[in-house]
């Protein structure tokens, strides 16, 4: 009886260790998943839950003012979500991660970013999409599934649309 | 003269305040010094740069983050209200030491685990070896010692002679 607690024990323990070395490993969330469902708290106060906004693309940018390559493509989200707005089928949410809200602030300032954007408290929205840094661009479907992830800043205006412009009518 | 004395010591204290005004507007005004702000800093870890505390790292986003602290300090907070600060924005796994609470205690339970589990692996192993290989143990020593120690002073003088006839004959 002993042995066999020693033992469960010792599984036990070696499995949730094993689960989490998986997951670390796992790396990003792919092509085809189902994108997690989180709630957005935008730093001005609306929340967004993406389970809401079925039937729309949705382009989630994870990025952070100290975040040097997420400068360039700033101003060109901006633009593309500029060019979507009147269409109001495609939703774009900016994940601001490990950030500091002064700095965060002065970042949309700078980049006159209007679409919402809101701090990820507790990087638990980062963790369920399993980055591994920023910029970080997931766009996903009207049934929420992932349908490209762009690891990296986006290259141009040109570039953010090819992915979008497929799932529209 | 007593007014002399009175005003003497209305002097007296008017001295006494001006001598102390400035004194309480330096400690009011005084910004937390770069210890103070390492002081919480090396309890603290940003998720940017893993296995790097806060105090040491020098990326931009701890460079936010010790600015942050300090900002907080001259609010008059506490250390452990900066703490819970961070720890709401950002997680437990910024904490040096994570609470100790639901997988946290994995942190605390699994090197004492494997302390344990190792030790008595080493011991069976020990044993294991021991067993496998009597002439080495202390034991079988000890056993050879006694059958030595057994023999009796004529059966030794008898084996030396013996040994002294063999010798003498090559």
């Amino acid at each position: 009886m002993k042995k066999l607690l020693i033992w469960g024990g010792l599984i036990i323990l070696f499995a949730v260790l094993g689960v989490g070395l998986f997951r670390s490993q796992q790396g990003q969330m792919g092509i085809g998943e189902m994108a997690p469902d989180f709630e957005l708290v935008s730093f001005s106060g609306e929340s967004y839950r993406i389970s809401d906004y079925r039937g729309s693309v949705i382009v989630i940018n994870f990025w952070a003012s100290w975040c040097e390559s997420c400068k360039p493509e700033a101003r060109d989200l901006e633009a593309v979500y500029q060019s979507y707005l009147s269409r109001g089928d495609v939703l774009f949410l900016g994940v601001d991660y490990v950030d500091t809200e002064p700095e965060a602030l002065a970042y949309l300032d700078e980049f006159q970013i209007t679409y919402p954007n809101g701090p990820d408290l507790r990087t638990e929205i980062s963790q369920a999409f399993r980055i591994r840094g920023v910029p970080e661009t997931f766009v996903i479907d009207q049934n929420g599934f992932i349908t490209h992830v762009q690891i990296g800043p986006y290259m141009s205006v040109e570039h953010i649309k090819s992915t979008i412009d497929p799932l529209l009518d | 003269m007593k007014n002399q004395l009175t005003r003497f010591r209305w002097l007296v204290f008017v001295l006494l305040l001006i001598t102390l005004i400035p004194l309480g507007a330096s400690a009011q005004g005084s910004d937390p010094t770069d210890d103070d702000v390492n002081a919480i800093a090396k309890q603290l870890y940003c998720p940017v740069c893993e296995n790097i505390p806060l105090d040491a790292c020098g990326t931009a986003a701890c460079e936010q983050w010790r600015g942050i602290i300090r900002d907080k300090l001259a609010e008059g907070w506490t250390e452990d209200q900066i703490k819970n600060y961070f720890v709401d924005q950002y997680g437990d796994r910024v904490l040096a030491e994570p609470p100790r609470r639901g997988f946290n205690w994995l942190v605390y339970i699994v090197p004492l685990v494997m302390f344990v589990v190792g030790g008595f692996m080493l011991y069976r192993g020990f044993k294991a070896w021991r067993e496998a290989d009597p002439g080495s143990s202390p034991k079988s020593v000890s056993r050879k010692k006694t059958k030595k120690d057994n023999l009796s002073e004529e059966d030794i003088q008898r084996i030396e002679e013996e040994l002294k006839k063999r010798s003498g004959g090559l």
